[in-house]
């Protein structure tokens, strides 16, 4: 009886660093993303002033508008944690809610982005126009496409727990899955502040 | 680990909760305040990129420790071992990026290249 219950113990605890190390492979994953954001980052700050005669960002950015956005995100990241700590009780039909509500704000927050970008390239302001608008639409435009495959797994992982439930591999892929969402919006600080902010008071 | 009286699983969740709510009530005071201060306050420049700047760091800060958990490793902390290397690399990345490349502009400006033809002239 008591090695039963010991050997159950080991195995919970195997089962237990198994899933640490998953999280904290991903973690490293998301730091050298971080890099990858960094030089994006670093390339904007260099090259945002040669506008090449066209637009400088205090003359194109709508603040209201991206101020919309960022809470879209903001909101969408504070409800993947509700429905984190969801999957934490079992509760399958709450996880299912919180993902769905965090999947329309994700949603929301693209549509508006790709919105801006149709606005901007309508204008004759595309990635084309100057060395400002090629860094900026490569910046904002990765963050877009991180958002992109963050939906498109948080649709699929909605379809696993629907069809199959919370079992230890989803539930551990949720957690995985809400790092990446947190993180986009940690991104997101920056953009908002280095691009949008700093470019409204034309710096 | 095992030896300690273990939290029980209902306060843990309260917990958590209040950790995401004070999490995403700050982010948006904090977003609003850097909004406010980039649309109405009339100040220097640069201080206003400095202010805006520290609200930035607090927002990730916040939003590091509520919501990515960063303070509640257990054991060997890997995860902020990795960050900070991260934010090494990062600062080295960014602030090497702008120091060469304004150090260029200035020694390739106008003046500076023309001042440089006449020194060479005289001699």
């Amino acid at each position: 009886m008591s090695t039963a219950t010991e050997a159950n113990g080991i195995e919970i605890r195997r089962e237990r660093e198994a899933t640490e190390k998953t999280v904290f492979g991903f973690w490293v994953y998301l730091m050298t993303d971080c890099v990858l954001f960094a030089s994006l980052f670093a390339v904007y700050a260099v090259i945002h002033g040669n506008t090449f005669g066209g637009p400088s960002g205090k003359d194109i950015f709508k603040l209201p508008y991206v101020l919309m956005e960022t809470f879209a995100l903001l909101t969408s990241s504070f409800t993947c944690g509700l429905a984190m700590l969801a999957a934490q009780r079992k509760a399958k039909r709450q996880v299912l809610f919180w993902l769905g509500v965090t999947f329309s704000l994700g949603l929301t927050f693209l549509c508006l982005e790709l919105n801006e970008f149709h606005h901007l390239t309508s204008e004759g302001n595309s990635w084309r126009r100057s060395g400002f608008l090629s860094s900026y639409f490569t910046l904002v435009g990765t963050h877009g496409l991180h958002i992109t495959f963050g939906l498109l797994w948080m649709a699929i992982m909605m379809i696993y727990i629907w069809k199959r439930g919370l079992t230890d591999t989803v539930r551990k892929r949720l957690t995985l899955l809400s790092l990446f969402w947190h993180f986009l919006d940690v991104i997101w600080i920056f953009i908002f502040t280095i691009v949008y902010l700093y470019g409204s008071i034309g710096l | 680990m095992s030896s300690k009286p273990l939290v029980s699983d209902h306060d843990e969740q309260q917990l958590s909760y209040g950790r995401y709510t004070a999490g995403f009530l700050v982010s948006i005071g904090l977003t609003f305040c850097a909004y406010w201060i980039a649309t109405h306050v009339n100040a220097d420049r640069n201080l206003l990129a400095i202010i805006l700047a520290l609200l930035a760091i607090t927002q990730f800060a916040v939003q590091m420790i509520l919501f990515l958990h960063i303070s509640e490793e257990r054991g060997p902390r890997w995860r902020l071992a990795a960050a900070c290397f991260m934010l090494c690399v990062v600062l080295i990345l960014v602030g090497g990026s702008i120091w060469i490349m304004n150090n260029l502009n200035y020694r390739m400006s106008p003046q500076q290249v023309l001042q440089y033809m006449q020194s060479q002239d005289n001699l």
